[in-house]
């Protein structure tokens, strides 16, 4: 496994490059620059947003304000397995909130946020365009529909049996 | 003026202002957050909401923001009306849905403005049911406490630090309800501003943490009215005390000086104040083992041991302070003779304050106000870096840079108070403030145009300018790129309203000081009503300069020629000020020599008698300003020990010796009147405070609220009933919670309370008008004043002389935390103090080979100062910058010759 000085070495390199290709960027391409850093290099961390700073002439204060004013940056890397959780109109209605209570329950993290481990994240979703199936969950990538919270409770389960059956081999 | 009825009742108001400063003009209690007298309205936080109707016959009304509502003639509206209060209440049930209503263990409870808010909107039920919303707090540095639980989203910290101070690293992060407000990670606030947003948070947020060691209940300081002795500018302050420590430093409120802002020294620096170091007994020196230790003695041995030096026939030479009071330094004029008389400076600081007050005393250009600062439109500096040398200064040139893009505002119709749109019509406009330095400083990015170089190539620029003002002022040779500047700083200059030059003795060149007047008369004789501005070392700089006398290397050429026995210094680091050799041969020459002083400096430590002084908190006192205002510190506590004020030691010295009378100058206003007898200069600092006589309706004024607690109890191992009052026979105020603490006059104001209002907005009650003068005038007065017909001559124009051998420059930089000596001996103003260095320019720092962080040797006078190497690409060429006044640093003579090496690592 990656040291933890490999690791910093290797996302700085990845956010050098992200820069690299905003060459002679200007303060209003803050916005695309923290969306490309973050598709890249999966969040935006402390270094990310100093560097933002550095090569737009921004205070690094700045930067992070921007990023916090939306919901759509996270500032901790996903999980291995990146929960989302829909809270849009419809699966508001269907009582997804019920089923946000039950995952962070469950994981023991907050949206946002990713559990101590790296194994789990949670994110909460505005409409993920599937309302039909609604209350709606996805563990990366996989589209879980009708979720009640003793549903996502025993797909958590079992996804966590799965990770420790793989660890143990 | 324009009338407008408020629940029925024609009021009179001032044109311009908006509602609610018209309100809290006429003494209403309207509630309101984000709404503060130097940021201006933004409406942000509905708080101040009032109804205001079309006519008498509109029953109906529509509620309106008072902040963001400009008054006009007839204006009809409604504090009372029951919707509108409705309104407000909701408003501060909203706002505390997320607080955690911990007053009893914040801070701020007891002096908070959401506390008063909420009790005067009458808002007693939290409605909202679900959790508080929780946040992590920050560190961020020795001085301020981050609580982020108790904002209420009300945006001043942004509004002052951003905006109004300058500061890049606290912002507004997130959204919707969970707005944060801190830095975008911890680490030490970078403004050297920052402790004020302990009195603009409206909540509990930013609190001091220096207090937190030793916190007390706002209701149970002792207080008096004081002035901040860390720089020259004198800033009014108002020191608590509680168990005989110095708790903590608040604002005190001057228009013409400091208005509602302290910088970070001043406000943190002083915990020196309850050093365990600091002497609190009469010391004297003994062998004992072989080694010399200071053993304490009593008042009295004391008294009459060393009085005796002082008898008739025998000689004794004084040297005085530029960071004691003018009573300390008359004091010991008085013992030991005018012509013994010293000031306690080197020639080279002596000859750069004459410089300056030959200046302000003969010629036409006006010294403006600390608080005046503000009102100038076209700035220069010549050779200061005024956020270290003068911080609160810089934060008012800071405004003055928004003048003139402010007329954009004011020409679209936008009422002043207005900050958005304002701020909206100024774009990125700034200035004109030109800066002139060796090295960069931290107004630089406000400034129109930088320009770094020697002392002699600002002054070259300096007389070039003043040349280009006035031909009849003499011409400097300079280079055609500099010529191009001087013009266009001429031009800015004259075509400004109100223009302002800046000085002072940072640069070590009297060529620098005499190029600022020269602009500034040149700006006089060409009819504009030009400023000068110098900044001075130190708290009392000014007016020991007014007392007139020698220098150290004076001194000690008099004891060299022999006939004197005796030596006194008063409270001053000898060791701070001349090559620690001629302390040396200074100590040695005398027979005894006593040190008065509060602090325990390296020249106490050698001294055969120590007298313990008394602090500023701890003694009553007269400050001269850098500008040459003249304001009274009031003593706020009585200290332990043996300690009072130095001129009281001296007093009582005098009569012991014998040349005085026993009853003479018991009193503070006796001596005071004895001083300015003696020295008319002085006549006018009488009038600086009322005497000891002032009574408001019979009454002594109290230093203690009406809340005070404990009186009794906190005494109780001394005595179970309770110890009577220390009489105060120097003041007219008592050290008790009785008197008359209503209708005081401004000079003996410490605490700004009102029902109702306990926080520091409390300050708006107070005020003639909001931003106005104190109720009866701000306390202090000028000594110094123009003179508007004067025809001095302009000062001659140096010849640069460009061409520098091997040897560097050595020039100091001076540092707001560090370069001090009292403030850098508190323990949190030390810590970011910064580690000594020596500073080039990169090109010539590559030149020689060196890159930053290199560890070099900087050679100067024979002495060798082993340092790390920091370089930086605008800085002069051709000089090495150098920390100035860094405990435990030696002593450097600036400007120096220097030589710099690799340090050779063995
Ligand atoms: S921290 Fe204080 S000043 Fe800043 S928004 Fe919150 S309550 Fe207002
Ligand atoms: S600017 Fe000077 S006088 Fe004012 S608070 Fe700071 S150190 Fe004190
Ligand atoms: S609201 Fe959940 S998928 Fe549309
Ligand atoms: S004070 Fe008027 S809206 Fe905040």
């Amino acid at each position: 496994m990656a040291s933890g000085q490999q690791r910093k070495e290797r996302e700085q390199a990845a956010i050098d490059a992200v820069l690299a290709e905003h060459k002679g960027a200007h303060r209003d391409s803050l916005i695309p620059i923290l969306q490309h850093m973050q598709e890249r290099v999966g969040y935006l961390s402390v270094a990310a947003v100093r560097s933002i700073a550095h090569h737009l002439h921004l205070p690094a204060s700045k930067v992070y304000g921007v990023a916090t004013f939306y919901n759509q940056f996270r500032f901790m890397p996903k999980g291995k397995y990146h929960v989302q959780v829909c809270r849009g109109t419809a699966c508001h209605v269907k009582g997804s909130l019920a089923t946000l209570d039950a995952v962070r329950q469950e994981l023991g993290v907050e949206p946002g946020e990713t559990s101590k481990n790296g194994a789990y994240s949670i994110e909460v979703v505005a409409c993920m365009g599937a309302c039909g199936l609604a209350p709606l969950v996805c563990v990366n990538g996989t589209f879980y529909a009708d979720m009640t919270p003793k549903k996502v409770r025993a797909l958590l389960e079992e996804q966590r049996e799965r990770q420790a059956a793989h660890e143990a081999r | 003026m324009a009338i407008i009825y408020i629940d029925g009742k024609p009021l009179e108001t001032q044109d311009g202002q908006n509602l609610l400063e018209a309100c809290i003009e006429l003494g209403l209690n309207v509630p309101y957050f984000c709404w503060h007298p130097a940021l201006g309205s933004v409406g942000a936080c509905r708080q101040c909401a009032v109804k205001q109707y079309r006519d008498e016959n509109d029953k109906q009304g529509r509620l309106v923001m008072s902040c963001m509502t400009l008054v006009t003639d007839g204006m009809r509206i409604s504090v009372d009306e029951s919707e509108s209060k409705d309104f407000r209440a909701n408003i501060i049930d909203w706002m505390m849905t997320n607080h955690p209503h911990d007053c009893p263990v914040c801070d701020e409870g007891g002096e908070c403005h959401l506390q008063d808010m909420t009790l005067m909107t009458g808002h007693n039920y939290r409605t909202y049911r679900f959790k508080k919303k929780t946040y992590v707090n920050q560190n961020l540095g020795p001085f301020i406490n981050h609580e982020m639980n108790r904002c209420i989203q009300c945006y001043r910290c942004v509004r002052y630090y951003k905006d109004y101070a300058g500061g890049h690293d606290l912002d507004a992060f997130a959204s919707h309800n969970h707005v944060y407000f801190g830095r975008h990670e911890d680490g030490v606030l970078e403004s050297e501003f920052s402790g004020n947003l302990v009195e603009v948070c409206p909540t509990g947020v930013f609190t001091d943490k220096t207090l937190k060691e030793h916190f007390t209940r706002r209701w149970d300081y002792t207080t008096a009215p004081s002035v901040c002795v860390h720089c020259a500018l004198g800033c009014n302050i108002t020191p608590g005390e509680r168990y005989g420590k110095l708790r903590r430093i608040r604002n005190r409120y001057n228009r013409s000086v400091n208005g509602y802002f302290l910088c970070d020294r001043g406000r943190y620096g002083y915990e020196f104040v309850n050093s365990d170091k600091r002497p609190k007994a009469p010391l004297k020196r003994q062998m004992i083992d072989g080694k010399p230790v200071h053993v304490p003695m009593t008042r009295d041995e004391a008294l009459s041991e060393i009085g005796k030096f002082f008898s008739n026939g025998s000689k004794a030479i004084g040297i005085g302070s530029p960071r004691a009071s003018l009573e300390a330094n008359f004091a010991l004029r008085a013992l030991v003779g005018a012509e013994n008389f010293y000031l306690g400076l080197s020639k080279a600081d002596g000859k750069l304050l004459s410089a300056v007050l030959e200046i302000v005393l003969s010629g036409p250009a006006r010294q403006p106000s600390l608080g005046e600062l503000k009102d100038h439109d076209a700035v220069l500096i010549l050779g200061e870096d005024m956020t270290n040398v003068a911080p609160i200064a810089a934060l008012n040139i800071r405004q003055s840079v928004n003048n003139q893009p402010r007329a954009n505002a004011k020409a679209m119709g936008i009422p002043e108070w207005n900050d958005l749109p304002v701020r909206r019509a100024m774009d990125t406009d700034r200035g004109p403030l030109f800066i002139a330095s060796v090295a960069p400083t931290r107004l630089d990015d406000v400034a129109t145009q930088t320009f770094h170089a020697t002392p002699d190539g600002i002054a070259s620029l300096g007389f070039a300018i003043a040349n280009f003002i006035d031909p009849q002022s003499p011409a400097a040779n300079v280079s055609g790129e500099v010529r191009a500047l001087a013009q266009q700083i001429a031009t800015a200059l004259q075509s400004a309203q109100k223009p302002l030059v800046v000085s002072g003795p940072s640069c070590r060149s009297e060529a620098v000081i005499q190029a600022a007047a020269n602009i500034a008369w040149a700006l006089c004789r060409k009819a504009k009503p030009a400023g000068i501005y110098f900044a001075a070392p130190e708290s009392n700089s000014v007016g020991l300069g007014l007392f007139g006398g020698a220098n150290i290397e004076n001194a000690a050429e008099a004891l060299r020629k022999g006939g004197a026995d005796t030596l006194v210094v008063l409270e001053n680091d000898l060791y701070r000020r001349v090559p620690a050799a001629l302390v040396d041969e200074l100590l040695s020459l005398a027979k005894h020599v006593l040190v008065v002083d509060h602090q325990y400096s390296a020249t106490a430590q050698k001294a055969e008698y120590v007298l313990p002084g008394a602090t500023f908190a701890e003694g009553d006192g007269t400050l001269v300003n850098n500008i040459g205002r003249a304001q009274r510190m009031m003593q706020v506590f009585n200290p332990e020990g043996e300690i009072t004020e130095s001129w009281r030691w001296l007093r009582r010295l005098r009569a012991a010796s014998g040349k005085g009378r026993e009853d003479e100058w018991i009193s503070f206003d006796s001596f005071l009147h004895a001083l300015v007898a003696e020295i008319p200069a002085f006549s006018h600092i009488l009038d600086a405070a009322p005497t000891a006589a002032f009574r408001v309706g019979g009454l002594k004024i109290p230093r203690q609220s009406h809340r005070y607690s404990g009186r009794t109890a906190m005494k109780a191992n001394v005595a179970v009933s309770e110890t009577g009052v220390t009489a105060d026979p120097d003041s007219p105020m008592s050290f008790s919670m009785e008197g008359f603490s209503m209708m005081t006059p401004a000079a003996l104001m410490s605490s700004f309370w009102t029902p109702g209002w306990n926080s520091a907005q409390s300050i708006t009650r107070f005020q003639e008008e909001v931003n106005g003068p104190l109720e009866g005038g701000d306390p202090g007065v000028r000594l110094i004043e123009p003179q508007p017909d004067s025809a001095v001559p302009y000062f001659d124009a140096v010849e640069t002389n460009e061409s520098h051998d091997a040897a560097w420059t050595a020039l100091p930089l001076y540092h707001i935390y560090g370069s001090e000596e009292l403030s850098a001996s508190s323990p949190a103003v030390a810590e970011l103090s910064p580690k000594p260095y020596a500073m080039l320019h990169s090109d010539d720092a590559r030149a020689r080979g060196l890159l930053d962080g290199d560890a070099v040797t900087v050679k100067i006078d024979g002495q060798e100062i082993s340092t790390s190497l920091k370089t930086n690409d605008t800085m002069a060429r051709g000089v090495v910058c150098l920390p100035a006044g860094l405990e435990d640093a030696p002593y450097i003579e600036f400007p120096a010759a220097a030589e710099i090496l690799r340090s050779v690592t063995s």
